[in-house]
């Protein structure tokens, strides 16, 4: 387990967005199609964050009922971006999974000259299994 | 040989305890010319003063260099000591220790050697300035208001109260502004109409208020104390003096469906049409774009009616020049547009409106008589849902960043208003948070919610869908945490407000400062409120930031009271830090004319002296009393032949060198 701190920033980082900005509004919460799947809503997700919280939202049932619309970055009226967030969120807990993401070294055999780069990238967020 | 003077201020702790005065002291001390070096913790106090006029008396100084806070806080004020004493206020200089040593560093030993390097810096300057001697210049005993809302209409009879000559421009055919489109008015709902007719009748029955409506500012010259000003008064095809506003004219016009702009268009108009009832001048207008006369020659069924034969076809706008020693803004505010939030339907119901239009709707004599009802069938709504902060504290691009200030309020009046003509219309306001600060405002809010059952719920809505009968709203109640699909008859945004488009503009001819928003700023955000930057310049209403009327009435009074204070003054000392050419290198190139923002810079003859040749050549001259001692001229000059008297080239360069 990372250092839940650590992790905090990273996910924030990683998200490209700044909690702080958020004013409660809740419109992000009112644009969601999702909201009641969700055990923690749209505009609690970014105080969980601010809080520090990162165990509570990895074992949410949001991180898999989140759509990924973009309702919710659309009409926040502050650029908080809530969905990246979540797919911050997301991205972390299917790298913990069992510690068993892939590495360089599982990569380096598959590689060929047609391989899109993408992929590569995209690689990296998976887990093998 | 010059004798400086030096004097080191700890300012209480503010500077003390990140500069240490006597490294300061031990810095300067031996740099030539210094005879003087002391310290106080308090130089603007009474003593502190004493200790600066003593020493330039006792040691004949021919400068001072004072190492304290910022120079807009006090150089005015070691000024007044130096001349007090003796010595050309011109030779004082500031080493601003405070703002840009104490304040924004930690470190005391390096915050004592910048301070240090601050204080020769000052020193070598002071060692170049020269004597200066401002001009006196006569003030222009009247006063031009711009904008004839509540704010330009108090400022005027505070003025014309005083005895001073007012013009007031308003841009639209009457006075009044949004004030006069307004119901009742929180948080006493008093009527509007009934407050501001009677102001409006004082402003145009006063002896020394001029008004000129259909009227804008074209052209600014001039400075404080003695502003040229340019008025467009546009053709109103009306004449003024033989109009007894009887309407005739008005009844009889065939073009019926112009949307009337003081109903925001929810009522149509003439033609020739007054925008009210009350309008003041109530003399109309004829809109040129859509009368039939204009477009084609034929009609003129007007002209036919009017017995005192006031309309005039061939009227043409009229260009007015008049001298001022003040100007007031009060131009303003108005709604944003809100083609961008698309999810409020705004742009595809009809029973989703502005707060703005509700006032119309509300208003006894707007498009429903003031009765409540649906604008696409007329039903009268079972339900209406207000939405607060549409447009506002929005910083995604779509809005505007600012909290509006007004809207919390106008909507608890909204909310009252309806529940006390129909209480069995539910009544619903989706609010983000409730800004009621001001005399009684809290405790109307809460009289809404307790004794009129407005009900209010936290969390903004995400999106409004007009079903034809009905509207739904979807959001979601925060404190609960549920999610709310509401059915509705009637939805009302309180829409962000912004500064009027001419705004800009016209700051731009007073050379007054603007902010991001396009409000006017003021010269300080907490003592200089009602000042905008530019000398001469003063600022009331919604113009400067979203206000409501209490507010505005009372920034308007202390515009006044500035204007009158600089209207009282005979003349006006110039500032005479402003730029010099030297004939004799001017070589007549032209560059600096285009540059200069205040029309300062001519071009003639004089005679020069060219390498002991006297010959007459085409140089620069400076309108001393036009500079403003920007030094734009300076900077493009490639001769070396502008300077800036106060902030020369040597002294700037003296100062960097004294650094490093
Ligand atoms: C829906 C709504 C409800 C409100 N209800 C209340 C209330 O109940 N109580 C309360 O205290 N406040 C209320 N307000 C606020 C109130 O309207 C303002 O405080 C007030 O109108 C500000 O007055 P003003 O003179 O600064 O601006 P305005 O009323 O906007 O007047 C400005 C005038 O300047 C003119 N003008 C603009 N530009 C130029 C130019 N370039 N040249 C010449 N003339 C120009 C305009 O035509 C206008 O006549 C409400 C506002 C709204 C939107
Ligand atoms: S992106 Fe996810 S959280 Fe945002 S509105 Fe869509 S489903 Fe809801
Ligand atoms: S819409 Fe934006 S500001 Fe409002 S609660 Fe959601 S994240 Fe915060
Ligand atoms: S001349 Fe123009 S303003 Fe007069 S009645 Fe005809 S259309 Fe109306
Ligand atoms: S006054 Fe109230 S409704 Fe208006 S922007 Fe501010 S918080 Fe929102």
């Amino acid at each position: 387990m990372l250092n839940p701190a650590f992790e905090t920033k990273e996910i924030l980082l990683n998200s490209r967005t700044i909690a702080e900005k958020c004013m409660k509004c809740g419109r992000c919460s009112a644009a969601c199609p999702s909201y009641e799947q969700m055990d923690i809503r749209p505009h609690q997700f970014v105080s969980y964050l601010m809080r520090g919280d990162v165990d509570g939202l990895l074992s949410s049932t949001t991180l898999w009922k989140c759509l990924s619309c973009f309702a919710c970055v659309q009409r926040c009226p502050r650029g908080v971006a809530p969905a990246q967030l979540i797919e911050s969120v997301r991205l972390a807990a299917i790298r913990q999974k069992g510690g068993d993401g892939i590495t360089v070294e599982d990569v380096v055999g598959e590689l060929d000259d047609e391989m899109p780069q993408q992929l590569l990238v995209a690689a990296f967020r998976k887990y093998k299994g | 040989m010059e004798k400086i003077g030096f004097f080191v201020c700890h300012c209480g702790s503010n500077i003390k305890a990140t500069v240490d005065p006597n490294v300061v002291l031990d810095g300067v001390r031996s740099i030539p010319g210094i005879v003087v070096a002391e310290q106080y913790p308090y130089m603007c106090a009474k003593t502190g003063q004493n200790m600066i006029a003593d020493a330039i008396k006792t040691n004949g100084l021919t400068g001072i260099v004072i190492a304290a806070c910022s120079p807009r806080m006090h150089e005015a004020t070691f000024r007044k000591v130096a001349e007090a004493a003796g010595l050309n206020p011109y030779m004082v200089e500031i080493a601003n220790i405070r703002e840009h040593v104490s304040w924004i560093h930690k470190n005391k030993e390096e915050g004592s050697q910048k301070a240090v390097a601050l204080a020769k810096a000052a020193i070598a300057k002071v060692k170049l300035n020269a004597p200066l001697f401002p001009e006196e210049n006569s003030v222009i005993k009247r006063a031009l208001v711009i904008g004839g809302g509540i704010a330009g209409i108090q400022a005027a009879l505070d003025i014309a109260e005083a005895g001073y000559e007012v013009d007031l421009v308003e841009s639209s055919p009457s006075i009044g502004g949004k004030m006069a489109q307004l119901d009742k008015t929180f948080p006493t709902l008093d009527c509007s109409a009934c407050i501001l007719t009677p102001k409006m009748v004082d402003a145009a029955s006063h002896d020394k208020i001029n008004i000129m409506t259909y009227s804008e500012v074209e052209k600014v010259e001039g400075f404080v104390g003695n502003f040229t000003v340019t008025v467009r008064k546009k053709a109103r095809s009306v004449c003024m003096e033989k109009c007894t506003g009887c309407g005739d004219c008005w009844n009889k016009c065939p073009v019926k469906n112009i949307p009337l702009e003081f109903d925001l268009g929810l009522q149509n108009r003439k033609a020739i049409y007054i925008p009210f009832a009350q309008a003041l001048p109530l003399v109309p207008v004829i809109d040129r774009e859509h009368c039939i006369m204009m477009k084609s020659g034929k009609c003129g069924l007007c002209q036919t009616v009017c017995q005192p034969g006031a309309i005039e076809f061939d009227q043409e706008d009229e260009l007015v020049t008049q001298k001022y020693g003040a100007v007031v803004t009060a131009t303003g505010f108005e709604t944003i547009n809100l083609d961008k939030f698309g999810e409020y339907a705004y742009n595809d119901s009809k029973d989703v409106i502005t707060s703005f239009e509700f006032e119309r709707i509300t208003h006894g004599a707007g498009p429903t008589g003031g009765e409540l009802k649906r604008l696409s069938d007329g039903r009268k709504p079972k339900s209406v849902t207000f939405i607060q902060c549409v447009g506002s504290r929005d910083i995604s691009g779509r809005g505007k960043p600012y909290c509006s200030k007004i809207c919390c309020m106008y909507t608890a009046k909204h909310a009252v208003l309806i529940k006390d003509k129909y209480p069995d219309v539910n009544v619903n306001v989706f609010y983000i948070d409730m800004r009621t600060p001001g005399k009684a405002y809290d405790e109307f809010y809460r009289r809404g919610v307790e004794e009129y059952g407005v009900k209010y719920i936290k969390g903004q809505v995400g999106k409004v869908v007009d079903k034809g009968n009905c509207l739904t709203i979807s959001a979601v109640d925060l404190l609960d945490n549920v999610k709310m699909e509401l059915e509705t008859d009637m939805v009302i945004l309180a829409t962000a407000i912004q500064p009027v488009p001419s705004a800009k503009p016209l700051a731009s001819m007073l050379s007054a400062s603007i902010d991001t928003n396009n409000f006017m700023t003021e010269a300080h955000a907490k003592l200089r409120p009602v000042e905008s930057p530019t000398a001469g310049v003063f600022l009331a209403g919604a113009g400067q930031g979203p206000k409501d009327i209490p507010e505005t009435v009372g920034q308007a009074g202390a515009a006044a009271a500035k204007v009158i204070g600089l209207l009282s003054k005979d003349v006006l000392l110039s500032n005479p830090c402003t730029a010099m050419v030297d004939i004799n290198a001017c070589n007549g190139c032209s560059l600096c004319a285009p540059v200069c923002p205040y029309g300062a810079i001519s071009y003639g003859p004089a005679t020069v002296n060219d390498h002991g040749l006297k010959t007459i050549e085409r140089v620069s001259h400076i309108n001393q009393a036009l500079c403003q001692g920007c030094g734009a001229c300076v900077v493009v000059c490639p001769s070396g032949a502008m300077d800036l008297q106060g902030f020369s080239n040597k002294q700037l360069l003296a100062e960097v060198d004294a650094l490093c």
